[in-house]
């Protein structure tokens, strides 16, 4: 902490409370409230219930939830292998053709994802890549939107290895494959792990394109979710969203604990 | 399969040649026309200030750069198009790049396993590399557990488990500090005498390493090989001002040859030591450079103007070399008084030892110094000598 005095310290915090306090965590407290109530007029909600917890975790909205986390391990994972291979082959890449590349796994990011849900729809919607109505659609499009973030990360923890690894592997008569076996990919895990978390929180979340894929049979929660709260039932909607919230961080916390027994420095 | 890269180890008593190595990137030449040899079993030092080619020529050996012309050879073999895997050598780099996810044996074992030496002979391998580097207790740590002085070891170790047939070794002590260093030094020259077929080339820009561990020193300075002889060569008779001064500091004084073994400075005459070949000697009357190491130069009495006067070592030395300056600087080293001297235009540094009453600054001084501790470098040698 830089700031020094008993009194600069208290008021410090005390800016820190009232400025980011009810940005960040008093809406993530407001949904939790509203998930256990029927009726909100007042300044709190009223009439404290266990039924939309008892809603959200049978039938279609169990379904969802799979069809999220399934989604979601799927893309994150192609995004993985996809974005840790680009950046593995761009790294060799200099000049004009690293740009180009750089430039195209940018493209999902800078473009509005709805342009993206629209034009794999437009794309896939005849044969022979006839993907339209299925779950594969919607497991792409989130594919396409997340391995940038796994194609920059790996990147910049490439770029950040220390090349003396690889050149005493080599030295040591390791073939280039054994180099990225046994060497780089085991030194690139905690990064790895960290894109992956980053792919799959993304995709959890992603509603505006899936929005424009989803099947009637792969309802992914966000979905379901924004269905609810168009209906008006905003508190059922606030069950799914800490349905959501929940699943996202105990898959979060478990890959950052395979992290921490990943990084060795 | 390649016959080449399954090997398990390179020929025992590999030498290294460089063979006009020219290595430039974008248009900047790092390294000009080296042509070296090492001997099998020999050490090679590369000493040089950086930028000056010694790194980049240990990676030309290794594999890592490609010369844009000339060719590598080691043991006879032209490598120069071989990848880094495939040329049998092992290195030991500045930062150690011990692998650290695996453990002090798993680093060691890495080379023969990816040389696929056979399992039963991978842990004796093993052993026999952390014992010769002291490490044997150490195998099931993992890297970030050990010190630098210990990483340093296992590196080495690693390098000679896969028992190359050279050894290269960049700035290996240069992370370590003064006391490791000089332990360590001692430890590699141990090792090499424990493994006297394996070539060593050594890059570091520390002369004190170079002329410890050393066969042969080879000098670059701005990516040209400036000078290559024994150690003692190099210091005792330097060919050029750049090996005389980067290597023992020495005083280079601007002086008029005269007759052999003598030269005038200013009304002064001094006598010297001319180069070997009396061809390669200035002609007299002409411009020469003379070198005078600072540990050679003794102080005198300052009213000495000639042989037989003054102090007992002036006297003792008919004809001594006297220059007579005013101090500019005292610094105590503890052994010795650096005294920097402004004399005949030249700024002198002389290293005396033990002085009970050191000159003050703007004291009149003598400074005087044997015959054969003045070297008259060879004439018309301004840039790099063409050594074998």
């Amino acid at each position: 902490m830089l700031v020094h005095s008993r009194k600069g310290r208290w008021t410090a915090w005390l800016f820190f409370f009232v400025l980011f306090l009810p940005l960040f965590a008093l809406p993530f407290l407001v949904v939790v409230m509203a998930s256990f109530a029927t009726h909100w007029s007042g300044a709190f909600p009223s009439h404290a219930t266990f039924a939309h917890y008892r809603d959200v975790t049978h039938g279609d909205s169990l379904h969802a939830l799979t069809t999220s986390l399934l989604t979601a391990l799927a893309a994150s994972l192609l995004a993985l292998v996809i974005g840790t291979w680009a950046a593995l082959a761009a790294e060799r890449l200099r000049g004009a053709a690293r740009r180009v590349l750089d430039g195209l796994f940018m493209l999902p990011v800078a473009v509005p994802s709805v342009v993206v849900g629209l034009s794999l729809l437009v794309a896939f919607s005849q044969p022979p890549f006839l993907l339209n109505g299925t779950a594969r659609i919607v497991v792409l499009a989130h594919t396409v939107l997340v391995t940038a973030f796994a194609y920059q990360s790996v990147s910049a923890a490439l770029s950040r290895l220390d090349p003396a690894y690889e050149q005493s592997a080599a030295s040591l008569g390791a073939r280039p494959a054994t180099v990225l076996w046994r060497i780089r990919i085991p030194l690139l895990l905690p990064s790895l792990t960290a894109a992956a978390g980053l792919c799959f929180a993304l995709s959890m979340g992603e509603l505006s394109a899936t929005m424009m894929l989803y099947p009637p049979d792969w309802v992914p929660l966000p979905v379901r979710i924004y269905g609810a709260t168009s209906r008006g039932s905003l508190f059922e909607g606030a069950a799914l969203a800490v349905v959501l919230m929940l699943t996202t961080l105990v898959v979060l916390l478990g890959m950052s604990r395979v992290r921490t027994r990943a990084s060795y420095r | 399969m390649d016959p080449a890269a399954d090997r398990t180890d390179t020929p025992q008593g590999a030498g290294i040649r460089f063979d006009r190595v020219t290595v430039a990137y974008g248009g900047t030449t790092v390294l000009d026309a080296l042509d070296l040899t090492v001997e099998p079993g020999e050490v090679m030092a590369l000493l040089g200030p950086s930028g000056s080619g010694k790194t980049t020529a240990l990676r030309a050996v290794a594999g890592f750069v490609r010369p844009a012309s000339g060719r590598v050879m080691i043991g006879g073999r032209d490598v120069t198009d071989l990848p880094p895997y495939k040329r049998g050598i092992g290195m030991v780099v500045q930062q150690y790049a011990l692998f650290p996810h695996l453990r002090v044996d798993q680093n060691v074992a890495f080379g023969l396993k990816a040389r696929r030496t056979p399992r039963g002979r991978i842990a004796a391998r093993v052993t026999e590399a952390l014992e010769m580097t002291g490490m044997a207790g150490y195998a099931r740590r993992y890297p970030r557990e050990l010190s630098g002085g210990q990483q340093q070891r296992v590196a080495i170790a690693r390098a000679l488990a896969i028992r190359p047939g050279v050894l290269l070794l960049d700035e290996p002590l240069s992370a370590l500090d003064a006391r490791l260093r000089s332990g360590m030094l001692a430890e590699l020259s141990r090792l090499h005498r424990e493994l006297p077929d394996v070539s060593i080339l050594y890059v570091t820009h520390d002369q004190i390493e170079a002329l410890t561990l050393a066969d042969r020193i080879a000098v670059l300075d701005q990516a040209r090989l400036q000078d290559c002889g024994t150690p003692h060569e190099l210091y005792r008779t330097p060919r050029t001002e750049f090996t005389a001064t980067f290597v023992g500091n020495a005083n280079l004084l601007r002086v008029r040859a005269g007759e052999p073994g003598s030269v005038s400075l200013d009304a002064t005459t001094l006598r010297v030591t001319a180069p070997d070949d009396a061809s390669t000697g200035p002609a007299a009357g002409a411009e020469a450079t003379l070198c005078v190491r600072p540990h050679a130069l003794r102080i005198t009495d300052a009213k000495a103007t000639g042989p037989a006067a003054g102090s007992p070592e002036a006297a003792a030395v008919p004809g001594a070399n006297i220059l007579h300056g005013t101090v500019t600087d005292v610094q105590w080293r503890g052994h010795t008084h650096r005294l920097l001297v402004e004399a005949h235009g030249h700024e002198l540094r002389a290293d005396v030892g033990d002085l009970r009453q050191p000159p003050r600054v703007g004291d009149d001084v003598a400074l005087t110094f044997d015959a054969e501790d003045g070297v008259l470098l060879p004439a018309g040698l301004a840039g790099g000598v063409p050594v074998g």
